[in-house]
């Protein structure tokens, strides 16, 4: 029998970065707020202290800060017709776990998104015809603007303390930015670090091409720096354990450094952890949420009434508790109805290992997720000509390492014997003389690509996995190969002693035994109507209309960019909407 | 952004320019007596581990081996913490162990199961051909054992062959460049012998020196240096 908690104005599922977002909003509207977040309380002291937390064993291959998969995982499979099997043990992608969520062991790779990205299907038909589009490609515009989203991207960017430099500032092509980027209002907050050598040789070898090389947005803070909210981030010293750890310098921005000090005071606020929601409740109509059950750390199963529901959790968490609560209409494949679970897409990644000689000192071990790194926009999004490429989308190509964690990031060419003295041998030749370059590009949504909940696998409560169906299309195969010749012909430039390129190739299907990306999107996409979206540009379930979802799986299709700073703009923009109208009259903010 | 390592097994790699010449240099290594007592392994497993490690990582005195920097202790010790047991992993039925590759690791094992079941079976089929466990065979005879045990050449029992493989060599990898405190890398021998400045997390004097040699050698988590 649940126990019935004291009512609240506002329920908050999953304490990561929208969930911090929406905590502040609400209850600086003086709303009566509990968050419930799955996992433990964490913060920069004691949990990401120096040197505990540098531990490359316990964080960056165990995963001790990620979900548990012994209780809760997804199942995989490639189409349809196949059996899904679990994802056993972590390989392709990564899912945060307690407070901060992802937002602790991120990158701090903060882009946002190009303004075309936000209306890709007319953007691509306005350009190219409608026939650049495959019947099979589900992609849709967002039902907000780049405009209408500016200023909430500047904002976060300066609650993060972001380092870089504006390639366009209020129309303005500045030297040394993104001349790619859409026009931003306001230069970034931090100055970008040097670039590691990597980047730095990445940096002559575009310009030699003619590309515009510009340091890679980094929520890795370059100076002492006080955001919007009087939290004090610190100046990141590239330590080289920025990726899969807590920050212990409050350099890279995650909720701990940059929202939640100001929230720990606040009376109309309760954290509480370890608390696993199971399910959405509604009332007899349908149409209204009257709250959320879940499991607290003993067991216990809680009601907590409230009158306005967030579902902040990760993207696939957001949407297995829609299907789990039975809002909206589950996505149907075979008759392209529905819409929860619509429209999965991920990113397809490549890389081209450089070698140098032993005269070329990498240091490998001085860098951070984002930091200290240099890219390139010429070939993503739609800012090169697709006429007769036979694909859309494209990816950033960028220099640098997250790292030289030695277990992890041990580069040596494919060649190299994998052990026995001939690997002793080539680990000391290349550990200190090799880096990456990588792209990181955009999938596009399609008819069979979806999430729904597994019919035979459940967590550790008994109910039912979230499902994955998803395999590579043509079309990213193609975008993939133009990338990865693109970034080998950077590598030539370069001029290492050799180089080595891997990306997926036709018949190469998804591999979940290898870490690509966390940027998995979709399943409960925004849009301009409830027929092929299931919440609106406001981030309001079209269904339930005090209920309001955020995360990446508002993207109708994935982008070349890291999520963050886009899924944050659509937070802020919705925090607006609600502060100043959803919460003086209640009810649906776009008419359905 | 890809983790290479994997990448690199699971895909064919593209083109490769021609190899420049190895330069080698002076191996920084020490041996150190480890009185270390197992507590997973049976005698003869343990064996088995110290056999195969030695293989995996040899002492060939060019830098240091798995041996002498406590990788069999590193095995040992992780398969009685959570990670051995399975904790970090879905162990729930039913398991498809047919699915294809790329769907990941689909065995009803937990790594110490795997290395149970993994080195019986492969002393099994050792003494099926050659008439000697594991342990007893050769140097040769060895790598060529673990050799095809890598490729799935050879059929064990219980266990796909490169799936104990895989299991051996990613542990073995992980006790020679993990932090000392875990009962490998012993002296940060193997920190040492790549360069890796382990646990010092702070280049703030190097930002600026880009492609300068880093001038510092290693410190362990413990505070020890070199």
């Amino acid at each position: 029998m649940a126990k019935r908690a004291r009512p609240v104005d506002a329920v908050i599922i999953g304490y990561g970065w929208t969930g911090a977002i929406m905590a502040k909003t609400l209850t600086d509207a003086g709303l009566s707020v509990v968050a419930l977040e799955r996992g433990p309380a964490r913060d920069t002291s004691p949990d990401f202290e120096y040197p505990r937390i540098v531990d490359e064993l316990k964080h960056a291959i165990r995963g001790e800060l990620w979900q548990p998969l012994s209780k809760e995982t997804v199942t995989v499979r490639h189409n349809t017709n196949d059996v899904a099997v679990p994802y056993r043990r972590y390989g392709s992608f990564v899912l945060g776990n307690g407070v901060g969520g992802a937002g602790v062991h991120w990158n701090g790779q903060l882009w946002r998104a190009s303004p075309e990205d936000l209306r890709l299907r007319s953007r691509l038909e306005e350009r190219y015809g409608k026939d650049i589009i495959p019947e099979e490609m589900t992609i849709q515009d967002y039902p907000v603007s780049f405009e209408e989203l500016e200023p909430h991207f500047d904002h976060f960017e300066k609650v993060c303390g972001v380092s870089g430099v504006a390639g366009n500032l209020r129309g303005e092509i500045k030297p040394g930015g993104n001349p790619f980027e859409g026009q931003r209002s306001d230069e970034f907050p931090t100055p970008p670090l040097p670039a590691i050598e990597v980047a730095r040789r990445f940096e002559v070898a575009t310009a030699e091409l003619g590309y515009k090389s510009f340091p890679t947005p980094a929520a890795n803070s370059s100076i002492p720096f006080t955001n919007p909210y009087g939290v004090r981030l610190g100046p990141c010293n590239l330590c080289g354990f920025c990726e899969r750890f807590g920050c212990f310098l409050y350099s890279k921005a995650s909720p701990q450094t940059t929202i939640l000090p100001i929230l720990a005071e606040r009376s109309n606020l309760e954290v509480r952890t370890k608390a696993y929601v199971t399910r959405i409740l509604r009332d007899g109509t349908g149409k209204k949420a009257t709250g959320v059950l879940y499991v607290d750390g003993e067991g216990q199963e809680v009601e907590q009434p409230a009158d306005l529901v967030i579902l902040s959790a990760f993207q696939m968490h957001n949407v297995r508790l829609l299907l789990l609560s039975g809002i909206g209409e589950p996505y149907d494949p075979s008759t392209g109805k529905g819409v929860v679970g619509k429209n999965y897409a991920y990113q397809m990644c490549s890389e081209t290992a450089v070698y140098f000689g032993e005269d070329v000192e990498i240091n490998p071990f001085i860098g951070a997720g984002a930091a200290g790194q240099r890219v390139i926009d010429e070939f993503n999004s739609d800012h090169f000509d697709h006429s007769g490429l036979g694909f859309v989308g494209g990816s950033l190509i960028y220099a640098g390492a997250t790292g030289g964690r030695p277990i992890d990031q041990m580069m040596i060419p494919p060649d190299a014997p994998r052990w026995g003295s001939g690997w002793k041998s080539a680990i000391r030749k290349h550990y200190r003389h090799s880096a990456p370059l990588g792209t990181q590009g955009s999938v596009m949504s399609y008819r069979d690509s979806y999430l729904s909940l597994d019919p035979t696998y459940k967590d550790s409560h008994g109910l039912p996995l979230l499902r994955l169906t998803f395999d590579w299309h043509e079309n990213e195969y193609k975008m993939a190969a133009y990338s990865a010749a693109k970034m080998e012909e950077i590598a030539r430039v370069m001029k290492p002693e050799r180089y080595a390129t891997i990306s997926f190739k036709p018949g190469n299907h998804y591999d979940v035994r290898i870490y690509q990306s966390t940027h998995t999107t979709g399943g409960a996409i925004m849009g301009s109507n409830p027929r092929d979206s299931a919440i609106n540009r406001y981030s309001q379930s079209w269904d339930v209309s005090n209920l309001f979802v955020f995360g990446a799986s508002a993207f109708p299709q994935n982008i070349g960019y890291n999520p963050t700073g886009l899924l944050a703009g659509l937070a802020y923009f919705s925090a607006a909407a609600i502060r100043d109208s959803y919460l003086k009259s209640p009810g649906p903010l776009v008419p359905s | 952004m890809l983790n290479r390592r994997k990448l690199i097994l699971a895909l064919a790699p593209a083109a490769i320019l021609p190899a420049a010449s190895t330069t080698s240099l002076a191996a920084a290594s020490e041996t150190k007596s480890a009185d270390f007592v197992p507590s997973f392994f049976s005698p003869d497993e343990w064996r088995f581990i110290n056999a195969a490690v030695a293989r995996l990582i040899p002492d060939d005195g060019n830098g240091p081996g798995g041996i002498e920097t406590g990788v069999p202790e590193f095995i040992d010790r992780q398969m009685e913490a959570p990670y051995g047991h399975g904790a970090y992993a879905y162990m729930q039925g039913p398991f498809h162990p047919d699915a294809p590759p790329t769907l990941g690791y689909q065995l009803q094992y937990t790594p110490r199961e795997i290395y149970r079941v993994g080195i019986a079976d492969a002393n099994k089929s050792s003494l099926g051909s050659g008439g000697k466990s594991f342990a007893d065979l050769t140097p040769d005879k060895q790598d060529e054992f673990l050799a095809q045990a890598e490729k799935g050449k050879i059929s064990f029992e219980r266990i796909p062959a490169a799936s104990f493989f895989a299991q051996l060599l990613e542990n073995t990898r992980e006790g020679y460049l993990a932090d000392p405190m875990y009962g490998g890398n012993r002296g940060m021998a193997a920190w040492k012998w790549i360069g890796f400045p382990g646990a010092r997390a702070d280049f703030t004097d190097w930002i600026d020196r880009p492609g300068s040699p880093y001038p510092l050698g290693p410190v362990a988590i413990q505070g020890a240096r070199r």
